[in-house]
Protein backbone atom coordinates (compact mmCIF):
# COMPACT_ATOMS: atom_id res chain seq x y z
CA UNK A 1 0.00 0.00 0.00
CA UNK A 2 2.74 2.41 0.97
CA UNK A 3 4.52 1.68 -2.31
CA UNK A 4 1.09 2.66 -4.31
CA UNK A 5 1.12 5.56 -2.33
CA UNK A 6 4.76 6.94 -3.48
CA UNK A 7 4.12 5.54 -6.67
CA UNK A 8 1.01 7.45 -6.81
CA UNK A 9 2.89 10.75 -5.26
CA UNK A 10 6.19 9.89 -7.95
CA UNK A 11 3.42 10.20 -10.37
CA UNK A 12 2.09 13.63 -9.97
CA UNK A 13 5.78 14.79 -9.23
CA UNK A 14 6.03 13.44 -12.97
CA UNK A 15 2.84 15.36 -14.29
CA UNK A 16 3.93 18.62 -12.60
CA UNK A 17 7.60 18.16 -14.69
CA UNK A 18 5.86 17.57 -17.98
CA UNK A 19 3.67 20.67 -17.42
CA UNK A 20 6.90 22.64 -16.74
CA UNK A 21 8.07 21.39 -20.18
CA UNK A 22 5.57 23.69 -21.94
CA UNK A 23 5.88 27.20 -22.28
CA UNK A 24 3.55 29.68 -23.76
CA UNK A 25 1.97 33.35 -24.12
CA UNK A 26 -0.90 35.14 -25.26
CA UNK A 27 0.56 38.67 -25.70
CA UNK A 28 3.49 37.69 -28.03
CA UNK A 29 4.33 40.22 -30.58
CA UNK A 30 4.25 40.00 -34.28
CA UNK A 31 4.83 42.75 -36.88
CA UNK A 32 5.65 42.80 -40.40
CA UNK A 33 7.03 45.67 -43.03
CA UNK A 34 5.93 45.27 -46.86
CA UNK A 35 7.05 49.08 -47.47
CA UNK A 36 9.24 48.90 -50.84
CA UNK A 37 11.24 51.36 -52.06
CA UNK A 38 8.46 53.69 -53.95
CA UNK A 39 5.53 53.68 -50.86
CA UNK A 40 4.48 56.78 -49.90
CA UNK A 41 4.31 55.34 -46.27
CA UNK A 42 5.34 53.16 -44.49
CA UNK A 43 3.76 49.65 -44.58
CA UNK A 44 3.66 48.55 -41.01
CA UNK A 45 1.29 46.45 -38.96
CA UNK A 46 2.17 45.21 -35.56
CA UNK A 47 0.01 42.07 -33.70
CA UNK A 48 0.10 42.22 -29.91
CA UNK A 49 -1.70 39.28 -29.13
CA UNK A 50 0.44 36.11 -30.40
CA UNK A 51 -0.49 33.08 -28.88
CA UNK A 52 2.73 30.79 -28.77
CA UNK A 53 3.55 27.54 -27.47
CA UNK A 54 6.84 25.90 -26.85
CA UNK A 55 7.38 22.26 -25.77
CA UNK A 56 10.32 21.84 -24.52
CA UNK A 57 10.55 18.75 -24.80
CA UNK A 58 10.10 17.76 -27.83
CA UNK A 59 10.81 21.00 -29.54
CA UNK A 60 7.33 21.55 -31.18
CA UNK A 61 6.62 25.19 -31.15
CA UNK A 62 3.26 26.64 -32.54
CA UNK A 63 1.80 30.17 -33.09
CA UNK A 64 -1.85 31.64 -34.07
CA UNK A 65 -2.06 35.15 -34.90
CA UNK A 66 -5.65 36.49 -35.00
CA UNK A 67 -5.23 38.53 -38.06
CA UNK A 68 -7.81 41.37 -37.60
CA UNK A 69 -5.54 41.95 -34.46
CA UNK A 70 -2.87 43.66 -36.51
CA UNK A 71 -2.33 47.43 -36.03
CA UNK A 72 -1.58 50.29 -38.34
CA UNK A 73 -0.37 53.64 -37.90
CA UNK A 74 -3.41 54.55 -40.69
CA UNK A 75 -7.11 53.48 -40.57
CA UNK A 76 -7.19 52.77 -43.81
CA UNK A 77 -3.99 51.09 -44.15
CA UNK A 78 -6.02 48.31 -41.29
CA UNK A 79 -8.49 48.45 -43.33
CA UNK A 80 -7.03 47.29 -46.87
CA UNK A 81 -4.58 45.00 -44.89
CA UNK A 82 -8.16 43.21 -43.65
CA UNK A 83 -10.58 44.13 -46.64
CA UNK A 84 -8.44 43.42 -49.63
CA UNK A 85 -4.84 41.76 -48.87
CA UNK A 86 -5.41 38.94 -46.21
CA UNK A 87 -9.11 38.96 -46.37
CA UNK A 88 -9.12 38.53 -42.35
CA UNK A 89 -13.05 37.94 -42.57
CA UNK A 90 -12.34 34.51 -44.78
CA UNK A 91 -9.28 33.74 -42.89
CA UNK A 92 -9.03 34.86 -39.63
CA UNK A 93 -6.36 33.05 -38.09
CA UNK A 94 -2.71 32.55 -39.30
CA UNK A 95 -1.08 29.32 -37.75
CA UNK A 96 2.43 28.22 -37.73
CA UNK A 97 3.10 24.76 -36.94
CA UNK A 98 6.20 22.75 -36.47
CA UNK A 99 9.45 22.20 -34.12
CA UNK A 100 12.83 23.63 -33.22
CA UNK A 101 15.58 21.60 -35.45
CA UNK A 102 18.52 21.47 -33.37
CA UNK A 103 16.10 21.30 -30.45
CA UNK A 104 18.50 19.67 -28.01
CA UNK A 105 21.61 22.26 -28.11
CA UNK A 106 19.17 24.53 -25.95
CA UNK A 107 19.65 23.51 -22.59
CA UNK A 108 16.43 24.82 -20.68
CA UNK A 109 17.88 24.79 -17.39
CA UNK A 110 20.76 27.71 -17.90
CA UNK A 111 20.38 30.87 -18.43
CA UNK A 112 22.04 32.06 -22.09
CA UNK A 113 20.93 32.81 -25.45
CA UNK A 114 20.48 30.02 -27.92
CA UNK A 115 20.78 30.31 -31.80
CA UNK A 116 17.79 28.18 -32.79
CA UNK A 117 16.50 26.93 -36.20
CA UNK A 118 12.93 26.44 -36.78
CA UNK A 119 11.05 24.12 -39.38
CA UNK A 120 7.36 23.50 -39.96
CA UNK A 121 4.03 24.89 -41.73
CA UNK A 122 2.88 28.08 -42.15
CA UNK A 123 -0.98 28.47 -42.83
CA UNK A 124 -2.04 32.34 -43.91
CA UNK A 125 -4.76 33.19 -46.14
CA UNK A 126 -6.02 29.85 -46.47
CA UNK A 127 -2.92 28.52 -47.78
CA UNK A 128 0.14 26.28 -46.23
CA UNK A 129 3.47 26.20 -46.51
CA UNK A 130 6.90 24.59 -45.74
CA UNK A 131 8.92 27.30 -43.86
CA UNK A 132 12.67 27.44 -42.48
CA UNK A 133 13.73 30.42 -40.03
CA UNK A 134 16.55 31.19 -37.83
CA UNK A 135 15.84 32.88 -34.22
CA UNK A 136 17.08 32.78 -30.84
CA UNK A 137 15.77 31.54 -27.85
CA UNK A 138 16.84 33.27 -24.78
CA UNK A 139 16.34 31.71 -21.31
CA UNK A 140 16.21 34.07 -18.43
CA UNK A 141 14.51 33.62 -14.93
CA UNK A 142 12.49 30.39 -15.82
CA UNK A 143 11.17 31.94 -18.99
CA UNK A 144 12.07 31.78 -22.37
CA UNK A 145 11.98 34.44 -25.51
CA UNK A 146 11.52 33.49 -28.77
CA UNK A 147 12.47 36.02 -31.57
CA UNK A 148 13.11 35.47 -35.38
CA UNK A 149 13.70 37.70 -38.59
CA UNK A 150 12.11 36.17 -41.66
CA UNK A 151 10.76 37.16 -44.61
CA UNK A 152 7.86 35.93 -46.87
CA UNK A 153 6.66 36.29 -50.38
CA UNK A 154 3.33 37.30 -50.15
CA UNK A 155 2.23 35.47 -53.88
CA UNK A 156 3.25 32.35 -52.31
CA UNK A 157 0.09 32.80 -49.56
CA UNK A 158 -2.13 33.74 -52.62
CA UNK A 159 -2.09 37.50 -51.24
CA UNK A 160 -1.95 39.33 -54.95
CA UNK A 161 -1.37 42.89 -54.93
CA UNK A 162 -3.18 45.03 -57.92
CA UNK A 163 -1.31 46.13 -60.85
CA UNK A 164 -2.29 50.09 -59.45
CA UNK A 165 0.35 50.06 -56.82
CA UNK A 166 2.41 47.08 -57.46
CA UNK A 167 5.96 48.61 -57.13
CA UNK A 168 4.04 50.63 -54.12
CA UNK A 169 3.75 47.26 -51.87
CA UNK A 170 7.05 45.34 -51.23
CA UNK A 171 6.22 41.58 -52.96
CA UNK A 172 8.35 40.42 -49.29
CA UNK A 173 7.10 40.55 -45.98
CA UNK A 174 9.55 40.79 -43.44
CA UNK A 175 8.10 39.82 -40.39
CA UNK A 176 9.74 39.92 -36.77
CA UNK A 177 8.40 37.47 -33.96
CA UNK A 178 8.96 38.56 -30.20
CA UNK A 179 7.52 36.27 -27.61
CA UNK A 180 8.62 36.05 -24.01
CA UNK A 181 7.15 32.53 -22.83
CA UNK A 182 5.87 31.87 -19.27
CA UNK A 183 5.69 28.06 -17.99
CA UNK A 184 2.35 26.99 -18.46
CA UNK A 185 1.12 25.39 -15.54
CA UNK B 1 -1.29 -5.93 -4.24
CA UNK B 2 -1.82 -7.63 -7.59
CA UNK B 3 -4.86 -5.14 -8.35
CA UNK B 4 -2.80 -2.41 -7.22
CA UNK B 5 -0.19 -2.81 -9.75
CA UNK B 6 -2.92 -2.76 -12.18
CA UNK B 7 -4.12 0.32 -11.22
CA UNK B 8 -1.05 1.78 -11.36
CA UNK B 9 -0.18 0.43 -14.87
CA UNK B 10 -4.24 2.14 -15.97
CA UNK B 11 -3.36 5.19 -14.23
CA UNK B 12 0.22 5.21 -15.77
CA UNK B 13 -1.06 4.53 -19.48
CA UNK B 14 -3.46 6.95 -18.71
CA UNK B 15 -1.67 10.27 -18.28
CA UNK B 16 0.95 9.37 -21.00
CA UNK B 17 -1.96 8.96 -23.77
CA UNK B 18 -2.78 12.42 -22.07
CA UNK B 19 0.76 13.42 -22.80
CA UNK B 20 0.78 12.72 -26.18
CA UNK B 21 -2.54 13.75 -26.90
CA UNK B 22 -1.37 17.65 -25.70
CA UNK B 23 1.96 17.27 -27.85
CA UNK B 24 -0.29 17.16 -30.62
CA UNK B 25 -1.94 20.53 -30.84
CA UNK B 26 0.07 22.62 -27.96
CA UNK B 27 -2.70 25.39 -28.99
CA UNK B 28 -5.40 23.64 -28.07
CA UNK B 29 -3.29 23.37 -24.21
CA UNK B 30 -3.90 27.10 -23.69
CA UNK B 31 -7.33 27.07 -24.71
CA UNK B 32 -9.48 28.53 -27.20
CA UNK B 33 -10.08 32.61 -26.85
CA UNK B 34 -13.84 32.72 -25.77
CA UNK B 35 -15.08 34.78 -29.01
CA UNK B 36 -15.43 38.39 -28.01
CA UNK B 37 -17.74 40.94 -29.04
CA UNK B 38 -16.86 42.38 -32.24
CA UNK B 39 -17.97 44.79 -33.86
CA UNK B 40 -19.11 44.58 -37.99
CA UNK B 41 -16.19 47.22 -39.80
CA UNK B 42 -16.32 47.82 -44.04
CA UNK B 43 -20.19 47.85 -44.74
CA UNK B 44 -19.73 50.01 -47.19
CA UNK B 45 -16.42 51.86 -48.92
CA UNK B 46 -17.60 55.12 -47.71
CA UNK B 47 -19.79 56.66 -44.89
CA UNK B 48 -22.15 57.51 -48.45
CA UNK B 49 -23.78 54.94 -49.81
CA UNK B 50 -23.95 57.84 -53.03
CA UNK B 51 -26.49 60.79 -52.33
CA UNK B 52 -27.69 59.31 -48.47
CA UNK B 53 -25.76 58.47 -45.64
CA UNK B 54 -25.11 54.79 -45.06
CA UNK B 55 -24.35 52.66 -42.18
CA UNK B 56 -20.62 53.67 -42.18
CA UNK B 57 -18.48 55.62 -39.95
CA UNK B 58 -15.14 57.03 -41.21
CA UNK B 59 -12.72 55.61 -38.14
CA UNK B 60 -11.85 58.00 -35.50
CA UNK B 61 -8.97 60.38 -36.40
CA UNK B 62 -9.50 59.90 -40.13
CA UNK B 63 -10.63 63.23 -42.35
CA UNK B 64 -12.71 61.88 -45.21
CA UNK B 65 -11.98 64.84 -48.10
CA UNK B 66 -15.28 64.67 -50.60
CA UNK B 67 -15.39 66.08 -54.05
CA UNK B 68 -19.05 65.07 -56.05
CA UNK B 69 -19.73 66.22 -59.28
CA UNK B 70 -23.67 66.00 -60.79
CA UNK B 71 -23.43 66.36 -64.76
CA UNK B 72 -25.93 67.85 -67.12
CA UNK B 73 -28.27 65.32 -68.50
CA UNK B 74 -27.03 62.38 -70.76
CA UNK B 75 -30.17 63.04 -73.18
CA UNK B 76 -28.01 66.22 -74.12
CA UNK B 77 -26.01 64.61 -76.34
CA UNK B 78 -22.66 64.91 -78.14
CA UNK B 79 -22.59 68.69 -78.06
CA UNK B 80 -22.82 69.00 -74.65
CA UNK B 81 -20.67 65.78 -74.28
CA UNK B 82 -23.46 63.74 -72.67
CA UNK B 83 -24.24 66.45 -69.97
CA UNK B 84 -20.57 66.34 -69.20
CA UNK B 85 -20.27 70.65 -70.14
CA UNK B 86 -22.35 71.21 -67.39
CA UNK B 87 -21.39 70.49 -63.26
CA UNK B 88 -23.01 71.15 -60.21
CA UNK B 89 -20.44 70.36 -57.76
CA UNK B 90 -20.07 70.16 -53.38
CA UNK B 91 -17.03 70.00 -51.67
CA UNK B 92 -17.06 68.64 -47.92
CA UNK B 93 -15.12 67.34 -44.90
CA UNK B 94 -16.24 64.74 -42.67
CA UNK B 95 -14.11 63.44 -39.81
CA UNK B 96 -14.30 60.42 -37.71
CA UNK B 97 -14.53 61.16 -33.94
CA UNK B 98 -15.56 57.86 -32.30
CA UNK B 99 -16.12 54.05 -33.55
CA UNK B 100 -20.21 55.49 -33.88
CA UNK B 101 -19.67 59.24 -34.08
CA UNK B 102 -18.66 61.37 -36.97
CA UNK B 103 -19.66 64.75 -38.64
CA UNK B 104 -18.88 66.51 -41.76
CA UNK B 105 -20.22 69.60 -43.48
CA UNK B 106 -19.72 70.79 -47.12
CA UNK B 107 -21.03 73.37 -49.78
CA UNK B 108 -22.81 72.72 -52.78
CA UNK B 109 -22.75 75.10 -56.05
CA UNK B 110 -26.42 74.68 -56.10
CA UNK B 111 -27.99 77.55 -54.28
CA UNK B 112 -24.57 78.44 -52.85
CA UNK B 113 -25.75 75.50 -50.20
CA UNK B 114 -23.90 74.76 -46.84
CA UNK B 115 -24.78 71.72 -44.93
CA UNK B 116 -23.52 70.23 -42.09
CA UNK B 117 -24.70 66.65 -39.89
CA UNK B 118 -23.53 64.74 -36.91
CA UNK B 119 -23.88 61.15 -37.27
CA UNK B 120 -23.99 59.03 -34.29
CA UNK B 121 -24.97 55.22 -33.76
CA UNK B 122 -26.16 54.19 -30.52
CA UNK B 123 -26.03 50.56 -31.64
CA UNK B 124 -23.77 48.90 -34.19
CA UNK B 125 -24.19 45.43 -35.61
CA UNK B 126 -21.37 42.84 -33.65
CA UNK B 127 -20.80 39.07 -33.27
CA UNK B 128 -19.38 37.16 -30.84
CA UNK B 129 -20.83 37.45 -27.03
CA UNK B 130 -23.73 40.00 -26.71
CA UNK B 131 -24.06 40.94 -30.45
CA UNK B 132 -26.45 43.08 -32.26
CA UNK B 133 -28.11 42.09 -35.62
CA UNK B 134 -27.89 45.45 -37.15
CA UNK B 135 -26.48 49.36 -36.90
CA UNK B 136 -29.05 51.82 -35.84
CA UNK B 137 -27.48 55.08 -36.60
CA UNK B 138 -29.26 58.92 -36.31
CA UNK B 139 -28.16 61.64 -38.87
CA UNK B 140 -29.39 65.39 -37.71
CA UNK B 141 -28.39 67.42 -40.16
CA UNK B 142 -28.95 71.15 -41.79
CA UNK B 143 -28.86 72.95 -44.60
CA UNK B 144 -28.45 77.00 -45.16
CA UNK B 145 -28.81 78.50 -48.66
CA UNK B 146 -26.66 81.65 -49.35
CA UNK B 147 -28.18 83.08 -52.65
CA UNK B 148 -28.96 86.38 -52.24
CA UNK B 149 -32.80 87.22 -51.12
CA UNK B 150 -34.96 86.60 -54.47
CA UNK B 151 -36.91 89.59 -53.77
CA UNK B 152 -34.78 91.84 -51.65
CA UNK B 153 -37.89 94.78 -51.27
CA UNK B 154 -39.68 92.52 -48.97
CA UNK B 155 -38.45 91.77 -45.54
CA UNK B 156 -36.74 88.51 -45.50
CA UNK B 157 -35.87 86.27 -42.44
CA UNK B 158 -33.21 84.16 -41.65
CA UNK B 159 -34.97 81.61 -40.89
CA UNK B 160 -35.67 81.36 -44.46
CA UNK B 161 -32.64 80.00 -45.81
CA UNK B 162 -32.53 77.22 -43.34
CA UNK B 163 -33.70 73.07 -43.59
CA UNK B 164 -33.40 70.57 -41.61
CA UNK B 165 -33.14 66.88 -42.23
CA UNK B 166 -33.29 64.24 -39.31
CA UNK B 167 -32.93 60.59 -40.52
CA UNK B 168 -32.47 56.95 -38.78
CA UNK B 169 -30.23 54.15 -40.73
CA UNK B 170 -31.17 51.06 -39.94
CA UNK B 171 -28.41 48.43 -41.50
CA UNK B 172 -27.27 44.88 -41.75
CA UNK B 173 -24.34 44.05 -43.89
CA UNK B 174 -26.07 40.43 -44.37
CA UNK B 175 -22.26 38.54 -45.92
CA UNK B 176 -19.07 40.23 -46.65
CA UNK B 177 -19.94 41.17 -49.77
CA UNK B 178 -23.94 42.47 -49.27
CA UNK B 179 -25.54 45.22 -47.37
CA UNK B 180 -28.54 46.96 -47.26
CA UNK B 181 -30.18 48.96 -45.11
CA UNK B 182 -33.28 51.17 -44.96
CA UNK B 183 -33.48 55.11 -43.21
CA UNK B 184 -36.59 56.95 -42.78
CA UNK B 185 -36.53 60.72 -42.44
CA UNK B 186 -37.52 63.88 -42.20
CA UNK B 187 -36.66 66.77 -44.06
CA UNK B 188 -38.29 70.24 -43.26
CA UNK B 189 -37.80 73.57 -44.86
CA UNK B 190 -38.67 76.37 -42.95
CA UNK B 191 -39.36 78.55 -46.41
CA UNK B 192 -40.50 76.41 -49.66
CA UNK B 193 -41.39 77.60 -53.28
CA UNK B 194 -44.71 77.17 -53.29
CA UNK B 195 -48.15 77.41 -50.72
CA UNK B 196 -48.68 73.99 -52.17
CA UNK B 197 -45.39 72.25 -50.58
CA UNK B 198 -45.83 70.74 -47.29
CA UNK B 199 -42.73 72.03 -45.17
CA UNK B 200 -42.25 68.86 -43.82
CA UNK B 201 -41.49 65.59 -46.22
CA UNK B 202 -40.84 62.40 -45.08
CA UNK B 203 -38.96 59.52 -47.53
CA UNK B 204 -37.34 56.40 -46.81
CA UNK B 205 -34.08 55.03 -48.35
CA UNK B 206 -33.15 52.24 -49.78
CA UNK B 207 -29.48 51.92 -49.66
CA UNK B 208 -27.37 48.86 -50.72
CA UNK B 209 -24.32 47.29 -52.25
CA UNK B 210 -23.02 44.53 -53.49
CA UNK B 211 -19.19 43.86 -54.03
CA UNK B 212 -17.84 42.24 -57.26
CA UNK B 213 -14.25 41.69 -56.23
CA UNK B 214 -12.44 43.33 -53.47
CA UNK B 215 -11.99 46.65 -54.54
CA UNK B 216 -15.08 46.91 -56.88
CA UNK B 217 -18.67 47.37 -55.78
CA UNK B 218 -22.12 48.13 -56.78
CA UNK B 219 -24.61 50.29 -55.23
CA UNK B 220 -27.91 51.49 -55.26
CA UNK B 221 -29.45 54.52 -53.40
CA UNK B 222 -33.08 55.23 -53.80
CA UNK B 223 -35.48 57.37 -51.82
CA UNK B 224 -39.20 56.76 -51.83
CA UNK B 225 -40.73 60.23 -50.60
CA UNK B 226 -44.08 59.63 -48.89
CA UNK B 227 -45.61 62.83 -49.32
CA UNK B 228 -44.71 66.12 -51.35
CA UNK B 229 -44.09 64.86 -54.86
CA UNK B 230 -46.08 66.42 -57.41
CA UNK B 231 -46.67 64.74 -60.97
CA UNK B 232 -44.62 67.05 -63.10
CA UNK B 233 -42.15 68.60 -60.64
CA UNK B 234 -40.30 66.68 -58.02
CA UNK B 235 -39.48 62.69 -58.50
CA UNK B 236 -37.82 60.07 -56.06
CA UNK B 237 -34.36 59.89 -56.55
CA UNK B 238 -32.48 57.19 -57.67
CA UNK B 239 -29.10 56.83 -57.96
CA UNK B 240 -27.37 53.18 -59.35
CA UNK B 241 -23.37 53.76 -59.08
CA UNK B 242 -19.75 51.76 -59.03
CA UNK B 243 -17.61 52.25 -56.22
CA UNK B 244 -14.19 51.59 -57.11
CA UNK B 245 -11.05 51.39 -54.63
CA UNK B 246 -7.86 52.52 -55.65
CA UNK B 247 -4.86 52.63 -52.93
CA UNK B 248 -6.39 55.68 -50.85
CA UNK B 249 -9.03 56.71 -53.35
CA UNK B 250 -12.57 55.84 -53.39
CA UNK B 251 -14.59 56.63 -56.94
CA UNK B 252 -18.29 56.23 -56.86
CA UNK B 253 -19.24 56.52 -60.07
CA UNK B 254 -23.20 56.50 -60.83
CA UNK B 255 -26.00 57.46 -62.92
CA UNK B 256 -28.86 59.37 -61.22
CA UNK B 257 -32.06 61.59 -61.79
CA UNK B 258 -30.75 63.91 -58.64
CA UNK B 259 -28.64 66.86 -58.82
CA UNK B 260 -29.03 67.59 -55.11
CA UNK B 261 -25.77 66.70 -53.16
CA UNK B 262 -27.40 67.06 -49.42
CA UNK B 263 -30.79 65.59 -48.20
CA UNK B 264 -32.76 68.70 -48.65
CA UNK B 265 -31.87 68.99 -52.11
CA UNK B 266 -31.99 65.76 -53.89
CA UNK B 267 -34.88 64.32 -51.46
CA UNK B 268 -37.48 67.32 -52.24
CA UNK B 269 -35.91 68.78 -55.32
CA UNK B 270 -35.05 66.21 -57.81
CA UNK B 271 -36.79 67.23 -60.90
CA UNK B 272 -35.70 64.68 -63.25
CA UNK B 273 -37.71 61.37 -64.18
CA UNK B 274 -36.01 57.75 -64.87
CA UNK B 275 -39.47 57.26 -66.75
CA UNK B 276 -38.57 60.64 -68.68
CA UNK B 277 -34.79 58.94 -69.51
CA UNK B 278 -33.86 62.16 -67.87
CA UNK B 279 -30.64 60.76 -66.56
CA UNK B 280 -27.08 62.15 -65.36
CA UNK B 281 -23.51 61.30 -64.84
CA UNK B 282 -22.36 62.25 -61.67
CA UNK B 283 -18.98 60.88 -59.44
CA UNK B 284 -17.56 61.04 -56.12
CA UNK B 285 -14.12 61.61 -54.95
CA UNK B 286 -13.52 60.81 -51.68
CA UNK B 287 -9.80 60.84 -50.00
CA UNK B 288 -8.82 59.78 -46.45
CA UNK B 289 -6.51 61.24 -44.40
CA UNK B 290 -5.36 60.25 -41.54
CA UNK B 291 -4.94 63.41 -39.24
CA UNK B 292 -4.79 61.89 -35.20
CA UNK B 293 -3.52 58.54 -34.17
CA UNK B 294 -5.12 55.43 -35.28
CA UNK B 295 -7.00 53.44 -32.43
CA UNK B 296 -7.58 49.73 -32.40
CA UNK B 297 -11.01 49.09 -34.19
CA UNK B 298 -11.89 46.06 -31.67
CA UNK B 299 -13.31 47.27 -28.14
Amino acid sequence: MKKLIICILALFVIKNITAQDKFFTKSGRISFDATSPKSPENIEGVNKTVTCVLDTKTGNLQMAVLMKAFEFDRALMQEHFNENYVESNKFPKTEFRGALVDGSVVNYSKDGVYPVKVKGKLTMHGQTKEVEAEGKLTVKAGKIQVQSVFSEQLADYGITIPQLVADKVAKTAKITVDCLLDPLK
Amino acid sequence: MRKNTLLLICLLGLSTTQIIAQETDLLKLVGEDKPQKEYVKYAFKSPRVINGHSMEFLAPGTLDFRILHRFGLVSQGFDNLFGLDQASMRMGVDFGLRRNLMFGFGRSTFKKELDGYVKYAPLQQSIGEGSFPVTIALVGGMTMNTLPWADPTIKNYFSSRLAYYFQTIIGRKISEGFTVQLSPTLVHNNLVALQTQPNDIYAVGFGGRAKVSNRVALTWDYFYVVNGIEKGINYHPLSVGVDIETGGHVFQLHVSNATGMNERAFITETTNSWSKGELRFGFNLSRVFQIAKNKKLTP
